[in-house]
């Protein structure tokens, strides 16, 4: 496509972020050298080492438990509810104070763009801790039984696709529900955990409530498997969800599981195009395809499936890639070479399995892990494309003709996390939903998150929720997880 | 009934997909009564008796889901109808397997009946109470509402024969879920005679499935099928709960872990037994004019 303007580079400034060359743990208040073999976080934008980040070992984690627990008798599970609250309106005011700091070192970390971690992720993380800062004095009202208590200890574990979002999603409610927390981010994204460290000393946050054990799979196996942890919390892949459930099958620990996702994001036909395809983008490009409840199967109605792919192609074709850090991009960077090397794989895939791939044309800076905005067509249900997470910028687009039609391949996936519908009819958005087997529908809209709303899957998506009255269920005891 | 007259004994069967097969397998097992008297022979369900009963219970959850929950009410409330008119049987299966005096066999029974009637009265309240609108920060109407979770597996409680059957499976069904079902072992008769009651109920062929028989046997094949949403082990034995709750994992079930010791079921159960098996779906509906 023609460019009639070039943007002018408008970089967003790394100077208000101070990264330091190293980091260590974060346990009972402090940062301590790790036991284990520190690792490197890099920048997938340019493959430049950002900080050299200490591993936690079975000895630190063990460490971490202890002081949560400390911590949990003595100062937070005894405290005032009402001053529990106070602390995490202080942490959400801190993080809104500090919101540019965050969005910036996030997007060197994780190489999203600078717009959605300015505009989404870090200003969506201060909303969790503030919504929940109010249900800490509230919890006999929040519907979930007389008297509910906290659990004790929570064991975290976090994905590196909204890395800040998802800290905030799992502390903030084990925090306000008087719970203590060791939290493990994940080996590619941990440096705005460690910055929230910071917020927390800067709070006063009581040593011990909040402990980070950075460091890769065997960190978050200790924290997941020690038997002081009474609560497992853990968003990433179905996999490692699956031997997360096995490792705490016959204990006590109460688990949560927030897994992958296929999701259906349903065009009618008589669904406003341009807005529609502005969801479709949204919904599939939208940090990069790195979001479990990514529409990544576009089902779009027979008769207007080729006046929806050619809009698609063209508004594609004006998405800029690139610098994460340049507030005109809209597509950043992959997050690992790991993560690139799947994408690849799936996409060939889907050629080989004889669905047509296209791309725009568009530059791809040298150095960093990139991969462009890419759409299937003549996908058939059967293909790896329309079956596995891809967990990339790659779109798979089935067709159907009638409703029933819709529902039934919209539900012919094991994962059920999320689902778009796109029609200008109310009657028929609340039928189709009704249908949907996914945790989360949109409606003429999609990859809207909210701290009040809650969020979490059907079938192999995994179970319980996080957000809203229903995730405080998770963190209290005798209420149900759900 | 003169004296002398000769009984007619009953054949103790399955209740799948609203009928009542033996089992394919054939086998039978003894069950006698407390004491150690023969009762019955009962059919000794199978794996493949197991994966029959997830079909139908497949096959049955769009019609039960899909139904109004006021409509689901009566129909249960219909089961504890014709529970009623069986008390007498009822009464005297649990005395005999359980080794209860009658008067403790008739509360127990009671107990039974109207622990379903309470649930029955469930089903068109959960939306209120489980569910609710968010108030998001953009132009949305957003609303949370529990929705079933689909085909649950239930290993029954060993000890309790009806009031704990009753206990676990009532829940599954109000919230709109259809179930496969493993009877206690050694004390299978009052599950026979609940399906019964089930297919002279109004609910539909399929939604129910009893199988008589051993949880430690069919529990696995149950706990690891892929096409069972979640599993409650309120009976499996003490040392296979671990087993099973990892077989579990492969697909993500949710799962009801065993107490340590079986519960006493006349306690008030509250929402613990209908929560597990219900998901929470949350719609973004736009506004705008």
């Amino acid at each position: 496509m023609t460019q009639l303007f070039d943007y002018a580079p408008a970089p967003e400034s790394r100077s208000i972020v101070d990264v330091a060359p190293s980091y260590g743990l974060f346990l009972d208040g402090e940062f301590v050298d790790g036991s284990g073999a520190p690792f490197k976080t890099i920048n997938p934008a340019t493959e430049e080492v950002l900080s050299e980040v200490a591993t936690g070992t079975a000895e630190d984690v063990d460490r971490a438990v202890r002081a949560a627990r400390r911590a949990f008798t003595r100062v937070w599970g005894p405290m005032r509810p009402a001053d529990r609250g106070k602390y995490l309106f202080r942490i959400a005011r801190l993080l809104q104070e500090r919101a540019r700091e965050f969005a910036v070192l996030e997007s060197l970390d994780n190489g999203k763009p600078i717009r959605e971690s300015r505009d989404v992720d870090v200003p969506l993380a201060a909303a969790h801790f503030f919504y929940h800062a109010g249900w800490a004095d509230k919890l006999d009202w929040a519907g979930l039984g007389p008297g509910p208590r906290p659990l004790g200890v929570a064991g975290q574990v976090i994905p590196w696709n909204f890395p800040l979002l998802m800290l905030a999603w799992k502390v903030a409610p084990a925090l306000a529900t008087g719970n203590t927390v060791v939290l493990k981010p994940a080996e590619t994204t941990p440096l705005t955990a460690l910055l929230f460290a910071e917020v927390c000393r800067q709070a006063d946050l009581p040593p011990g409530v909040v402990n980070i054990v950075t460091g890769a799979g065997d960190t978050g196996r200790a924290v997941v498997e020690h038997e002081d942890v009474d609560k497992v919390a853990f968003t990433g892949s179905t996999e490692v969800g699956r031997a997360i459930a096995r490792a705490v099958a016959g204990t006590r620990k109460k688990l949560t599981l927030e897994l992958g996702g296929k999701a259906a994001n349903i065009v009618f036909d008589d669904a406003p195009i341009d807005q529609a395809v502005e969801g479709i983008v949204q919904g599939i490009f939208f940090n990069q395809g790195h979001v479990c409840c990514a529409g990544s199967r576009l089902l779009v109605q027979e008769s207007v499936h080729d006046e929806v792919i050619a809009s698609l192609q063209r508004r594609i074709g004006t998405l800029r890639v690139g610098d994460p850090l340049d507030k005109n991009t809209d597509v950043g960077a992959i997050n690992s070479a790991e993560q690139l090397a799947r994408i690849r794989e799936l996409s060939d895939i889907g050629v080989a399995e004889g669905a047509h791939r296209w791309q725009p044309a568009c530059e791809l800076p040298e150095r960093g892990f990139w991969f462009p905005p890419t759409v299937f067509t003549d996908v058939s249900p059967a293909h790896r494309i329309a079956r596995d997470e891809v967990f990339g910028p790659v779109l798979s687009v089935l067709t159907f003709r009638t409703p029933d039609e819709a529902v039934a391949k919209a539900n012919n996936t094991t994962y059920g996390l999320s689902a778009g519908i796109w029609t200008e009819k109310g009657s028929r958005i609340l039928a189709i939903a009704d249908r949907l087997r996914a945790g989360v529908v949109w409606a003429n809209t999609f990859n809207q998150f909210d701290p009040t709303s809650p969020f979490g899957g059907y079938k192999q998506s995994g179970y319980g929720r996080e957000g809203g009255r229903h995730g405080l269920a998770a963190y209290l005891e005798g209420a149900d997880s759900k | 009934m003169s004296p002398d007259r000769l009984a007619v004994r009953k054949t103790y069967k399955l209740y799948v997909n609203g009928a009542f097969p033996r089992s394919e397998s054939g086998r039978t097992y003894e069950v006698t009564d407390a004491k150690g008297a023969f009762l019955a022979n009962a059919a000794w369900a199978s794996r493949k008796d197991a994966r029959d009963a997830v079909v139908a219970a497949r096959g049955a959850f769009a019609k039960w889901s899909g139904a109004t929950a006021y409509n689901r009410g009566q129909v249960l409330y219909r089961v504890a109808e014709v529970m009623e008119g069986r008390h007498a049987q009822f009464c005297e299966e649990v005395a005999a397997g359980e080794g209860l005096s009658s008067s403790r066999a008739r509360a127990a029974v009671d107990a039974a009946i109207d622990r379903w009637v309470w649930y029955a009265g469930w089903t068109d309240k959960l939306g209120a109470v489980l569910g609710g609108a968010n108030p998001v920060a953009g132009p949305y109407f957003d609303f949370s509402l529990p929705e079933p979770t689909g085909v649950v597996a239930v290993l029954a409680p060993q000890r309790s024969s009806l009031l704990g059957l009753v206990s676990v499976l009532a829940p599954v069904l109000a919230g709109g879920n259809t179930a496969v079902v493993v009877s206690s072992k050694a004390r299978p008769l009052p599950a026979v005679t609940l399906g019964e009651v089930l297919a002279t109920s109004d609910v539909p062929g399929g939604v129910v499935n009893l199988l008589t028989g051993d949880a430690a046997e069919i529990g696995p094949w149950l706990a690891e099928h892929d096409d069972v949403d979640a599993i409650d082990l309120a009976g499996a034995p003490a040392d296979r709960a671990m087993e099973l709750e990892r077989l579990a994992a492969g697909s993500i079930k949710r799962v009801l872990r065993p107490a340590p010791e079986e519960p006493d079921w006349s306690a008030d159960p509250g929402l613990t037994r209908l929560t597990p098996f219900l998901e929470t779906k949350t719609v973004w509906h736009p506004i705008g004019l």
